[in-house]
Formats: structure tokens, C-alpha cells, sequence
């Protein structure tokens, strides 16, 4: 590795960092988990010794240095345990997505030669016992809920709770052994390994070294300020490299709180009782959660609607910018900061008051004067009378009241109110919607990574925040475009190498170690932030020699709340065509709202005035499409309105909900060809997959529907 | 019938179903003129989920009334727990540990999953109305012992993410599961479904369906449901009792059932004279 970066204080591991937390947050909350209605709560001390059990636990069972343990379970303490106990006897968790069907852990399990397994619940277990055959070297597994279990055969199987005990019972046997593997590994040894959600083809193990996420976790929080006050709500796939560095990574260098929901349903509630001061979501929570309000605020009295619309363009206007944005502060403010606060806030309360007295001393003056007709000598715009103030003033208490009026209120039911650091990344964000929670105070922020650099590459730093670029190097990252645009970096986070996979190691790292992110993009003139265009491999030429750059279009599209996702078709061709899925939450309120029935999806997506309104949608972003010279190419001629939604369990998306293009492709091959050929119809048959792995068909004849475009002049040579 | 003339067994997948826990004895019931059940005896045991199945108008729900103490019936016994069952008032029933839901939806529209749950637990609360309104001491750790046991019941039947929500915002599926999870919290001996599966869609009959199987297992509660769903009966249960024109057409193992001549008929449609 080029990085002479070191470990700190010899903490070369995460078990090292859990010592070191136990010792000196021991009495500070390390995990909590809502259950039975409650939260419970676990301390750093409390941890150490859940991990510590189930570590010797695991030593009992037979785990050898070096084995992989899958870990397939949603977000719960007992899982990161579990990471932290494999890391402690020398073993390298692997965790799983928990909605993959048993086809796809079998290929990852067999892949990386899995020993042991640690899963949730029944389901999981089943999903396992169904592909165990194939797994030769599979020997053990673990779950955690013991629903239903009782009946299965228990001569491969364990109860967690049971593992544990039985660690504690054989403590004095086991726990040198257990001092000795946790001594062992250096800031080199692997970590953990994640699998990439594979957009194209089988997913790749991602081996990931101690100095990877440390010192990836150690820079980032480092840059965001966290400390030990700050609370996360972990709820993002533990499968995902993102998950691994902030609920571990992070939450292990900072000492912070990791909070699990009580059920992936329950999110939303547990996110309001949590209000978790470092927030990351992946845009598509924000655009269902903006869809929500939007929807909840149709629905509400007349003045509570006029107040969210007149706060919220006020907010927009770039007030909530300049006055709304948290300072840097720490998760709890020491005394003299409260005292500033209350300072601030009395000034701000005594500032209206006089204003409040000074207009009531005016207007009776001026109705001394003019009895009859006072209101026509003496206008207040507002009850307050702001418009005594000078302007940045009378902005700011605007602001202020809108704070107490719409935007608190507002963020306490988003459950963000104590964000002060708010991540959005995975794809790009809609313009609108990120200034919508921007407005608000929330200090959304985006980031551009992925799970080879150890999830940081570039960030936004505080007050140079905009929605068309992804910000700065990241701490320590090095990038450099390459002469086609292509996106390379050089990182302490810099992956190892892809488990059993040299030749693909071989293409993506290069000897010095440049990754290349497979991305095209290019440095702003001036700012220094790294814009980027979309996926090299996914940039193409149409017939006519122009630019095809499908996820810019995409995301235009998919910024309608109507729209969930977009697929465009077009490289090659002559002109572009593009497959579109309808929200259903979106379009249904609507289609309640205009008293349109409809029993399924497929009916609400065929329904004429549903594609009348998409087309509006589609030729308004043709019309913004025309404006950029490079890219007017990739107006929409054509569109259809799927009639099912893209899904994952299809192999239409990556579990990570990113569009397999290629595969989408392939898949519906007889509408892409209908699109080209001109017809008004097309009837097609498509397979789907329900969640418990059994097929079905849909029947659908779907409408073909032409956009208008806006003509371009011909393309200059330069194009070529 | 030779399998289930044994005091206890265990049935192929594991669950041990034990003696007679209810025991119904020339049941006769008739509201005025109109018979509704004539004449019919049959039993539950411990552990078991056994069915009441029949046309429409078979008197099945009646049959239910009486178990539940609802009815009372002019002739025939009552046997419970091994002894004559007195006439007693619904609530003096509920008090034996023999809970039910009810066709149509009998919840609080207006009161939250929670609340409705807890008020399952009435029958095990002992503190009086006054200590209840102070809300000190005993009130409060019974009130708190009493939740406990709710939110297992919610954990269970996964209702969550409902759990402040007020009942009437709730689609007919989940409330049907709200019922269940009432009835389940007094924990009873001897749980009466009527009908849990009328009016549901395939995905909601399968998760109804597991729920039961789950109910019997986990807790070894014994269940009498009624149901028309054949498929949803034949799958669940062990016994089956089938009623026509209120009175007992066959009793026995859902393979039993299913090849008794007379059931065929009810089913099918023969003339009746």
C-alpha cells in the first residue's frame, strides 16, 4: 500500500476498539433495540460481554482462524455482535442481504466456503437447510429467534442465546485462547468481506483489511465532528458496505449508539422516538418520505396548507441555507454554549417585542391622525411587522417563525430534528428534494462512494453542499481522470482484492494502487468538486453520433414523485425510448383524490389519464433535456408504463435497488423492439417471482405512447 | 376413529394432544319453534385444533354460542375440565379461560391495537377501580405485568407497527389479527374462532393460517374454529366435525371427513325430502 497511514494506539482491530470502548465508555449506551414496545439497552461494557460469550461460544462450536462466517439477519445487535465476535476468534464475518433468495446465498455461501452460519429467524434457516447440500464445508448454524424452531433437527443447529451460555460455561478452558486470536491480527488482516451488489453478473467478495474500515471510519468522523453523543438508527442492509462503516466502523472509533428498529415496518416510528443525530439514508427514503408529506399536505385544513406553502417557498427562496443550518456543535452542548443559545434566543424574543410595542405606538399614532381610514396610511404586511426590520433581519426572524410554525414540527414527524449530519448517496439525489430537507435545517449532504474504497471517495464538506456534485476528496483520497473521464482513486480504504478473483482484481486495481470506479465524471472549474455523468460502461453513442448518457435522463424522470424508476433505452439507436414504473403510493393518493378505480398496479398503470400525465412529465424533461447542447440527443420519443414493478427478486434490480440495465433489457426485449418498430400496442407475458421463490405470469397489453421532442439543430461536427 | 380413542398421543408433526378438555352432550338448542341444533354430541381435547364445518345454515355459529356459554341449550350438558359446566354468564366463561373472536369484527373502533389488546387482560386483573384510577403500587405493576404479556402477543402476531394506531384506521386483514391477538392475551385455555378467515384474500387467509398453526404450537392452546374455507379447514385441523340442518353429519380426521358419504351429499347438494 502506498498510504504510510498508521494504527493509533495500537488499535488494530475492531475487537481491539470494543476493549478500548468497554473501558472507557463502559457505562455509555452502545446498542440499543426496541422490543416488546420497549427499547432495550445495552452498554459498551454489556457488549464486550455479550461478544466476549459468544466469541468463546464459537471457539466451543470449533470456528478455526481463518473461517468465514456468514452473517444473514436483519439490523439487530445480536448480528453486529456476531461480526465483532467472529473478528475476535480470528474468523471473517461475511454478512448477507436477508431478502436474497436461497438461490443467491447459496452462490455467496459456496463461494466464499462459509463454515457457520449466524441467521435471524426460521425464514432464514430454512433458506439455508433448502441449499445446504451444495455447501460441502457448511457445517454450523446459529439463529436467534427461536420461533417455531423447536421441531428441527438440533445436531447443526444452536440456539444464540445457548452458544452464549455455553461460552460463559466454558470461560476458564477458552478465554486464553480467545486473548490470544484477539492479540493476533495486524492492521493488514482482513476485516470483513462484503459482496457487491453486482449490477452486471455474479456478486464479487470485496476483502476488506482492518486499515481499510479503520481508518476510513477514523477520517470521516474526523471530518463530520462525531463523537460519542451522536446516535445512529441502523436500518440500511447489513450487507452493505455503508451499513458496515457506520454501524460498526464508526460506531466502534466514535463510541456512538447504534439504535435497531423493532421491525423493518416500524422504521419510520422508531426513527421519530430515536431522533438520531448522524443520519444516512439512500435517496429513495427521502423521495418516499417527501411523497408522504406531500401527499399528507393535500389532504390537510386550508390554513395548515397555506402555512406549509408559504414557510416552505420562503425556506426554499435560500433562506433555510443561510439561517437553518445547524452549527458545528457537538451531539450535547457544554455550558457555555447554552449559555450562548439562551443568550441568542432572548436577544431574538426581546428584538420582537419591541418591534411588537413600537408598531402598536405607530398605528396609534397614525390613527390619531387619519381616524377614518387608518389601514390605507399604515400597512403591516405581517402581524409581526418584520417589515420594520432591515432585510437580513426581517428574513431571519421570518425564518425563525417558520422554524416554530412548520420546519420543527415538520422535521420532529420526519423523526429528523436532531440531525446534524445527514448522508444521502447510492444514486443521485432529485435537486427538489434534497433542497426540501435542506430548507428545512437538515444538513443532507451527499457522498460519493462505493464498497471497494471502503465507502468514501468524495464529500461534500459543511457549506459547500449542492445537489449536482458529490463534493471533494474524502480525507486522505486521491483521485485522477484518466483522458476518456474515467474516475480513479488511491485511498487508505482501498480494498485488499476480490475473494478468488484475481483477474477481476487485476482489471479494477493497478499495480500503484489505482481503483477504477468504472464512473465517468470530471472536476468543476473553480470549486474543485468531482461532477459525475454515469457509468462509463453505460455512456454510449447513438446512430446519429451524439452523447447517450441514460441516468442522467433517468434521474430527471424519477425526480417526479409520480415516477419510481426509469429505464432508457437508446445507445445504437436513432433516437431514445424509455421504460417507466408509476409510484403506487403517489399515483394511487391521486387516483383516489379524482375518484379513478383500480384493483392492481398493472390496471393503475395502463389507466389513460395516469400515461396522460406521465407524458406531460416526459416531454417537460425533453424540453430541459433540449438545453444542454451535449445531451439533447436523449430525448424521450417514445415511453411505455410498465406493468409491473422493477423488482429484485426478479434480477431486474440489485438488492441494493440499483436497475440491472442490461438484464431489463434482455427481459422485456419484445416492448424494446416494439418501442423501435413504430406499433401503437404490445402484448407481452412476464414472469414473476413472489417473495417465498414461487413463479406466476402477468398478461398485459401495454400502450405505447409518443412523446413530443424538442427539435435540435443538427449536430456540429464536433460532436463526431 | 382408532388413533383418537387413546387418552393422550402425538400426532405425526410433534404436538402432544391430551384428554378430553371439553365435552359436548346431546346438545339440543331451539329459539322458539326453530331448531337450530338438534341433538348433537361431540369433544375437544386438549392440544387440538378441531373444526365446525356445514353449509350456510348449519348452525355452526349456535354451536359455537353454546361452547362460549352465549347459548344456553334446553337439553344436553356442557362437560368442561371434567365436570358438568353450570349456566353461567359469557364473562363467568371468560373467566374459565375460553376466549373468542367473533364473524364480524367485535373491536373498540375507536381506541388504539394497544388498548384493545389490553383489555383482553381484564380477567386478570385484580386491583380495584379506585386503585386503579391513583395508579400506585399494586395498579401500576399489574398494569405493567399485564403489558408485558400484551406486547409478547403483538411481538408474536407481528402487529407492531400498529400498535398506537387506532383500530379504525385499519384494514379488515390486520384487524382480524387485532381480534386474534385480544383473544390471545387472556391466554385461554380453550380459544373459539368464528370464521378467522371469511372475507380474506389468499395472502391474508396464509398468513391467518400460519398464525393458528403457530398459536397451537407455541402455546399448546386448543382451538375450536369454524370456517368454510374447505382447503384452509382440511389443512389445519385434526378433527372435524361437519353439522347440515343442525344436526351432526360426521366426526372425525379431515381424510376421514372428506370420504364420509352423508358429507358429500351436504356438500354437493342432494334433494332433501
Amino acid at each position: 500500500m502506498g498510504n504510510p497511514s498508521q494504527a493509533v494506539g495500537g488499535l488494530v482491530s475492531i475487537p481491539a476498539l470494543l476493549q478500548r470502548n468497554a473501558r472507557e465508555f463502559g457505562s455509555k449506551a452502545a446498542y440499543r433495540e426496541k422490543q416488546f414496545g420497549i427499547w432495550q439497552c445495552w452498554t459498551w461494557a454489556e457488549a464486550e460481554k455479550e461478544v466476549e460469550a459468544l466469541a468463546l461460544g464459537l471457539i466451543n462450536l470449533g470456528v478455526n482462524e481463518g473461517d468465514f462466517i456468514a452473517i444473514i439477519g436483519r439490523n439487530r445487535p445480536h448480528f453486529y455482535w456476531s461480526m465483532v465476535a467472529a473478528q475476535s476468534v480470528g474468523a471473517i464475518p461475511v454478512p448477507l442481504y436477508q431478502d436474497s433468495a436461497a438461490e443467491e446465498m447459496a452462490y455467496v455461501l459456496e463461494h466464499c466456503g462459509a463454515r457457520f452460519a449466524v441467521v435471524d429467524d426460521q425464514e432464514q434457516v430454512d433458506k439455508v437447510i433448502e441449499v445446504q447440500e451444495r455447501l460441502h464445508q457448511f457445517e454450523h448454524m446459529i439463529y436467534v429467534d427461536p420461533r417455531g424452531l423447536r421441531k428441527y433437527d438440533h445436531k447443526a443447529l444452536h440456539e444464540f442465546a445457548k452458544v452464549q451460555e455455553q461460552g460463559r460455561a466454558a470461560r476458564d478452558e477458552f478465554i486464553q485462547e480467545l486473548k490470544d486470536r484477539r492479540e493476533k491480527p495486524t492492521f493488514d488482516d482482513q476485516c470483513v468481506m462484503l459482496y457487491t451488489s453486482g449490477t452486471t453478473g455474479k456478486p464479487k467478495g470485496v476483502v476488506l483489511s482492518n486499515r481499510n474500515i479503520i481508518r476510513s471510519a477514523q477520517n470521516a468522523s474526523e471530518f463530520d465532528h462525531l463523537g460519542p453523543g451522536d446516535e445512529v438508527l441502523a436500518y440500511l442492509p447489513m450487507a452493505w458496505v455503508g451499513d458496515f462503516i457506520f454501524s460498526i466502523g464508526q460506531a466502534y472509533w466514535t463510541g456512538f449508539c447504534v439504535n435497531c428498529p423493532e421491525s423493518p415496518e416500524t422504521m419510520m416510528t422508531d426513527l421519530r422516538e430515536i431522533g438520531p443525530t448522524y443520519y444516512f439514508a439512500p435517496p429513495r427514503v427521502f423521495e418516499t418520505q417527501l411523497t408522504n408529506v406531500m401527499i399528507r399536505m393535500e389532504d390537510a385544513g386550508a390554513l395548515k396548507y397555506a402555512l406549509f406553502h408559504h414557510f416552505m417557498d420562503f425556506a426554499r427562496s435560500g433562506a433555510g441555507e443561510k439561517y437553518g443550518m445547524p452549527k458545528r456543535s457537538l451531539a450535547k452542548p457544554d455550558l457555555k454554549r447554552r449559555v450562548k443559545q439562551a443568550w441568542k434566543f432572548s436577544m431574538g424574543v426581546g428584538f420582537a417585542l419591541e418591534t411588537l410595542i413600537e408598531n402598536a405606538i405607530r398605528l396609534f399614532f397614525v390613527k390619531l391622525r387619519h381616524p377614518i381610514n387608518t389601514r390605507e396610511h399604515f400597512k403591516a404586511t405581517d402581524p409581526l411587522g418584520l417589515y420594520l426590520y432591515p432585510e437580513p433581519l426581517r428574513s431571519y426572524f421570518k425564518y425563525r417563525m417558520g422554524e416554530v410554525l412548520v420546519y420543527g414540527p415538520l422535521k420532529n414527524t420526519l423523526g429528523l430534528s436532531r440531525v446534524r449530519v445527514g448522508y444521502t448517496a447510492g444514486e443521485a439525489i432529485g435537486p427538489e428534494i434534497f433542497d426540501f430537507y435542506r430548507s428545512l435545517g437538515i444538513n443532507l449532504k451527499q457522498l460519493y462512494g462505493q464498497t471497494e474504497a471502503s465507502v468514501f471517495i468524495t464529500v461534500q464538506p459543511d457549506g459547500e453542499v449542492r445537489a449536482d456534485t458529490v463534493g471533494v476528496p474524502a480525507p486522505e483520497v486521491e483521485i485522477k481522470i484518466t483522458e476518456e473521464g474515467r474516475i480513479l482513486y488511491r485511498s487508505p480504504g482501498t480494498f485488499v482484492e476480490y475473494y478468488k478473483n484475481p483477474e477481476s482484481t487485476a482489471d479494477t486495481k493497478d499495480a500503484d494502487g489505482w481503483v477504477d470506479t468504472g464512473d465517468a465524471g470530471f472536476f468543476e472549474e473553480g470549486t474543485g468538486h468531482l461532477r459525475i455523468i454515469d457509468r462509463a460502461k453505460d455512456v454510449g453513442k447513438m446512430a446519429g453520433g451524439a452523447m447517450f448518457a441514460p441516468k442522467y435522463v433517468e434521474n430527471k424522470l424519477k425526480f417526479y414523485p409520480d415516477i419510481l424508476e426509469a429505464v432508457l433505452f437508446g445507445n445504437g439507436h436513432d433516437y431514445c425510448v424509455a421504460f417507466i414504473n408509476i409510484d403506487l403510493s403517489a399515483v394511487g393518493n391521486w387516483a383516489e383524490r379524482n375518484n379513478i378505480g383500480y384493483s392492481s398496479y398493472q390496471e393503475l398503470a395502463g389507466h389513460p389519464r395516469v400515461l396522460a400525465t406521465i407524458q406531460e412529465h416526459v416531454e417537460a424533461v425533453n424540453r430541459s433535456v433540449a438545453e444542454d447542447p451535449m445531451l439533447s440527443g436523449c430525448q424521450i420519443h417514445r415511453f411505455v408504463v410498465l406493468h409491473k414493478e422493477l423488482d429484485a427478486d426478479d434480477g431486474e434490480m440489485t438488492r441494493t435497488r440499483k436497475v440491472r440495465r442490461a438484464f431489463v433489457a434482455d427481459k422485456f426485449n419484445d416492448i424494446v423492439e416494439a418501442l423501435y418498430d413504430g406499433s401503437e400496442t404490445v402484448s407481452t407475458v412476464t414472469e414473476v417471482t413472489y417473495e417465498d421463490g414461487r413463479k406466476g405470469t402477468i398478461k398485459a397489453t401495454l400502450e405505447i405512447r409518443d412523446a413530443k421532442v424538442v427539435p435540435v439543430e443538427p449536430q456540429k461536427a464536433a460532436a463526431e | 376413529m382408532s388413533v383418537m380413542d387413546q387418552e393422550t398421543h402425538v400426532t405425526p408433526d410433534g404436538r402432544t394432544i391430551g384428554g378430553v378438555l371439553m365435552e359436548m352432550r346431546n346438545i339440543s338448542l331451539r329459539f322458539g319453534g326453530v331448531k337450530a341444533i338438534t341433538d348433537i354430541s361431540f369433544d375437544i381435547r386438549e392440544g387440538e385444533i378441531r373444526a365446525i364445518i356445514g353449509p350456510n345454515g348449519a348452525g355452526k355459529s349456535s354451536m359455537l354460542n353454546v361452547v362460549s356459554g352465549f347459548y344456553i341449550p334446553q337439553e344436553g350438558e356442557v362437560w368442561y375440565k371434567g365436570s358438568v359446566r353450570p349456566q353461567m354468564r359469557p364473562f363467568e366463561v371468560a373467566r374459565q379461560g375460553i376466549a373468542r373472536t367473533f364473524q364480524n369484527i367485535a373491536l373498540f373502533e375507536g381506541m388504539s391495537v394497544l388498548d384493545n389488546v389490553m383489555t383482553g387482560r381484564l380477567n386478570h386483573m385484580t386491583t380495584g377501580l379506585l386503585s386503579q384510577a391513583i395508579w400506585k403500587g399494586k395498579a401500576e405493576q399489574e398494569e405493567i405485568e399485564n403489558r408485558e404479556v400484551a406486547e409478547k402477543i403483538i411481538d408474536f402476531l407481528e402487529i407492531q407497527h400498529i400498535r398506537k394506531t387506532p383500530v379504525s384506521r385499519l384494514p379488515y386483514g390486520l384487524k382480524k389479527r387485532v381480534e386474534l391477538a385480544r383473544a390471545l392475551v387472556a391466554q385461554p385455555s380453550l380459544l373459539l374462532l368464528d370464521e378467522p378467515m371469511a372475507g380474506m384474500n389468499v395472502e391474508e387467509k396464509e398468513d391467518m393460517s400460519r398464525f393458528i398453526l403457530d398459536v397451537n404450537d407455541e402455546f399448546g392452546t386448543t382451538i375450536a374454529l369454524i370456517e368454510h374455507d374447505m382447503g384452509v379447514v382440511m389443512d389445519l385441523s385434526d378433527r372435524v366435525v361437519v353439522m347440515d340442518y343442525g344436526k351432526k353429519i360426521g366426526d372425525g380426521t379431515p381424510d376421514e371427513v372428506r370420504n364420509n358419504q352423508a358429507v358429500i351429499d351436504a356438500y354437493l347438494g342432494v334433494a332433501h325430502d
